[in-house]
C-alpha cells in the first residue's frame, strides 16, 4: 500500500454514509406521491427475497449447505418462533449435520 | 401536535426493545466480523485500521471489498467508487424506512442513518408497528457493537478461532432474513410474490451487471412489476384519491382482518405523519393533487 488507509477509510466513510442519510434528512415523507409510497412500502418484501437469494446458495462451496439451512430456517419461521431462535437454531442444526458428516 | 401521536407513543418500541430486535444481527454479525479481522490481518492492515474501517464505515460486504481490493494493490479512489456502486442499495433502503419513521429533526435521523445496514433495514422495516429514533439507536447500536468488537477479535484471535465457526454460522444471518420475512409471507401473498420476483431477478441480474447494481434492479423490478399487477387487477384502487388507497394495496394492507391484527400500525403510523388523517388539512390537498 502506497497510501494512507485512513484517507482510504475516510472516503468509504463518505460514499458509505451519503446514501443512508439523504433519503432520510431530504426527503419530506409526507410530500411524496401515493403511488411511490406504496411502492416504497413494497420495497422490504423484495429486499429481503434478493437479499436472501441467490447469496444462500454461496455459504458453503456445497450448495445444499445454504438449501438446507434456508428450508430450516423457514420450517422453525413457521413454526412461529422468536428471531433468535430462528437464527441460532439454523445455525445449530447445520453444525450438528456438519458434526455427522452429511455435508 | 395532535392528540392521536401522543396516545400512540406508547405503542411504538422503544431503546430497549431495539437492543433485544437487535440481537439476532449481533448474532449474525459475529462470524462475519471475526472472519473480516482475520482477512484484515492476512491483507496486512493494522489492527487501528482494521477496527478503524468498522468503526467508521460499518458495511460488511464493502469492508470485504475494500480488502480484495487492497490485497491486489487497487487505488484508493478505485476502492472508493467500488464501495459507493455497492452502497447504492441503502439509498432504497433509506427511502423505503423514511416512510415507517416519524418525522423528528433532520439531527437525530442522521445519526440513525449512519446505522441502516441490510440487516437493520430488515428488522427495522418487517416491525408492525411505526419506528422512532430510540428504537432504531437500540437496533443499530447492538448491531454496531457486535461488527466492531467481533472485527477488532477477529483481528487478534482469528487464527485461533474453530473453524466450524464459519462453517455453521456463515448460514446466521440469511436465517434471520428469512425469519423476518416467514412471517409476513405466511399471510401476504403479495410479499410473497414480492419477494420471490426479487429473488429470481437477483439471480438473473447478478449474472448481468456488477454487484451492487444486481439488488437494486432486482428490488426495483419486482416491486414495479407487482404495482403493475396491482393497477391492473383493481384500478379504482390504485387511483382512488386519498391517504387510504396506499394502505389498501401494499402488503401492509392485503386484507381488512391481516390490517388489524398485524399491520394496525399502518394506520397509527398514518395518524402519526399526518396523511390519510382527515384532521390535517395538508393530506387532503396533497391527496388531491398528486392524483
Amino acid at each position: 500500500m502506497n497510501y494512507n488507509v485512513w484517507v482510504l477509510i475516510l472516503g468509504m466513510a463518505l460514499v458509505t454514509y451519503i446514501p443512508r442519510m439523504a433519503p432520510m434528512v431530504l426527503i419530506d415523507a409526507e410530500r411524496l406521491p401515493n403511488h411511490l409510497v406504496r411502492m416504497l412500502k413494497n420495497i422490504p418484501y423484495a429486499a429481503l427475497g434478493a437479499l436472501i437469494f441467490p447469496g444462500i446458495l454461496t455459504v458453503d462451496q456445497n450448495i445444499w449447505f445454504g438449501i438446507v439451512g434456508g428450508i430450516i430456517a423457514g420450517l422453525i419461521a413457521l413454526s412461529g418462533a422468536h428471531l433468535v431462535v430462528v437464527v441460532i437454531g439454523t445455525v445449530l442444526s447445520l453444525t450438528s449435520l456438519l458434526k455427522i458428516g452429511v455435508f | 401536535m395532535n392528540r392521536k401521536r401522543m396516545d400512540n407513543s406508547d405503542t411504538r418500541p422503544g431503546f430497549v426493545q431495539g437492543l433485544s430486535d437487535g440481537l439476532s444481527i449481533a448474532i449474525g454479525y459475529m462470524p462475519i466480523a471475526l472472519t473480516f479481522g482475520l482477512l484484515a490481518k492476512n491483507t496486512g492492515i493494522s489492527l487501528a485500521h482494521t477496527v478503524g474501517m468498522s468503526l467508521f464505515v460499518f458495511a460488511g460486504a464493502s469492508q470485504f471489498m475494500a480488502l480484495g481490493l487492497i490485497g491486489i494493490g487497487t487505488g484508493v479512489v478505485e476502492i472508493v467508487f467500488s464501495t459507493f456502486i455497492v452502497n447504492i442499495r441503502h439509498l432504497l433502503m433509506s427511502m423505503s424506512l423514511n416512510e415507517k419513521t416519524l418525522p423528528e429533526s433532520r439531527l437525530k435521523r442522521g445519526i440513525y442513518a449512519f446505522g441502516i445496514t441490510d440487516e437493520v433495514f430488515a428488522v427495522a422495516s418487517t416491525r408492525e408497528t411505526d419506528v422512532d429514533s430510540r428504537y432504531l439507536y437500540g437496533v443499530a447500536l447492538m448491531a454496531y457493537l457486535s461488527w466492531v468488537l467481533n472485527s477488532g477479535i477477529g483481528y487478534i484471535a482469528g487464527s485461533a478461532l474453530p473453524v466450524s465457526i464459519q462453517g455453521g454460522m456463515g448460514i446466521a444471518l440469511y436465517a434471520m432474513f428469512i425469519g423476518l420475512l416467514v412471517p409476513t409471507v405466511k399471510k401476504s401473498v403479495k410479499a410473497l410474490l414480492l419477494a420471490v420476483l426479487a429473488g429470481v431477478l437477483n439471480f438473473l441480474f447478478s449474472k448481468l451487471f456488477p454487484a451492487g447494481w444486481a439488488i437494486v434492479a432486482a428490488t426495483v423490478g419486482a416491486v414495479v412489476v407487482v404495482e403493475l399487477i396491482d393497477v391492473v387487477k383493481k384500478p379504482a384502487a390504485a387511483e382512488t384519491p386519498g391517504g387510504m388507497s396506499a394502505e389498501d394495496s401494499s402488503v401492509g394492507g392485503v386484507s381488512s382482518a391481516q390490517q388489524n391484527e398485524n399491520y394496525g400500525a399502518g394506520k397509527d403510523r398514518d395518524d402519526g405523519k399526518g396523511r390519510s388523517d382527515k384532521e390535517s388539512c395538508g393530506s387532503e390537498m396533497e391527496g388531491g393533487s398528486e392524483l
